[in-house]
């Protein structure tokens, strides 16, 4: 019996887990600083294509997304849409949406809107095309085709 | 003497951090914005006449409703756009088929043989996307290569580490020359 009281009197001492939630916590803000939330949900599939010669876009905040791409919901057919925030859109109604998008904004930052254009790889330039002329016409004249860094065609 | 409260337990607290932290990994996402920057070109102006531009300084690249690539009347695989381009505005044989050059003196640089090139990008309402980037990164690849070069030769350092007076004066003796021209139905319908 001696023994068994010998050997538990040598338990090793609880870790001790104060400190596991300041260590926990310092992951959280890490994370909130790397990443950016999610802007709402996409309706549309947007694959965008891979790229090597790509730029990051600098100044989140004065960037306007437009998002084309075929539906995800199968009942608005297989034709490519046009996203603009959170409905789909008609390439008339960019003119609207990009002078919202300048409203929005310090007067002085407007001439540095950015129109980043998330398209699908597999869709076809006519609907880009549209957009690009919209966007010429109201005079959103900075636009980045958002790609994934990637390898290039060349070897 | 007051009695002393006990101490809140703070063992779940970690479990309470875990949850935020799962939470917002969810809700993010890491991957920055990145993409090839353009800047479009301002609309037409009603009876203005187009700059008139020798036809050897010119590079014409058209891609059709199936992805091809004609390149100044040549069919080119993807893969060799780049080079063809370097070639075009470089023009180490000085050939008159490729762009013009004209000693200009530049700051910092000094007097350099810049190329009166020009890129044509036209592309069709049928070219998928994904391969008018291409087209477009490689254009974009050919000009930075060049960039590079050039920064290497005059600065020794390659064109991200230049300060921003040297990477403007290479700036203008390589400048981002792609013009695309107005929308057009070439090619038919696929």
């Amino acid at each position: 019996m001696a023994r068994f009281k010998k050997a538990n009197k040598k338990e090793t001492p609880g870790i001790n887990t104060g400190s596991m939630s300041d260590i926990i916590f310092m992951f959280l803000f890490f994370f909130m600083v790397i990443t950016t939330i999610r802007q709402g949900t996409l309706f549309v599939t947007a694959h965008v294509p891979s790229a090597t010669e790509v730029q990051k876009l600098e100044r989140k905040n004065l960037v306007s997304y437009i998002y084309i791409g075929v539906p995800i919901d199968k009942k608005f057919g297989k034709e490519p849409r046009i996203q603009l925030n959170d409905q789909f859109a008609f390439p008339g109604e960019i003119t609207e949406f990009i002078e919202k998008e300048r409203a929005a904004r310090d007067e002085k930052d407007r001439e540095f809107l950015t129109t980043s254009l998330k398209v699908d790889t597999a869709v076809v330039m006519g609907i880009v095309t549209d957009v690009k002329q919209e966007l010429r016409k109201v005079g959103a004249y900075k636009i980045n085709y958002s790609t994934k860094k990637g390898k290039s065609a060349s070897k | 003497m007051p009695k002393k409260s006990p101490e809140v337990n703070t063992g779940s607290m970690a479990d309470i951090s875990f949850l935020l932290l799962t939470f917002f990994l969810l809700v993010s996402n890491i991957d920055t914005d990145m993409g090839l920057s353009r800047k479009l070109p301002p609309l037409p102006q009603a009876g203005a006449i187009a700059d008139k531009v020798n036809e050897r300084n010119v590079f014409v690249v058209l891609v059709n409703a199936r992805n091809q690539l004609l390149v100044e009347g040549v069919p080119t695989e993807i893969g060799q756009l780049k080079e063809k381009t370097k070639e075009f505005f470089l023009n180490p044989s000085n050939s008159s088929h490729l762009s013009e050059k004209e000693m200009k003196t530049i700051d910092l640089i000094g007097d350099y043989n810049k190329s009166k090139g020009v890129v044509s990008l036209r592309n069709d309402r049928s070219t998928k996307y994904g391969t008018y980037i291409q087209v477009q990164n490689e254009i974009a690849a050919a000009i930075n290569e060049m960039r590079n070069d050039l920064a290497m030769s005059k600065f020794n350092k390659s064109f991200e580490d230049l300060n921003d007076a040297q990477r403007k004066a290479v700036s203008k003796a390589i400048p981002v020359a792609v013009s695309e021209a107005e929308p057009k139905d070439i090619g038919g319908k696929k």
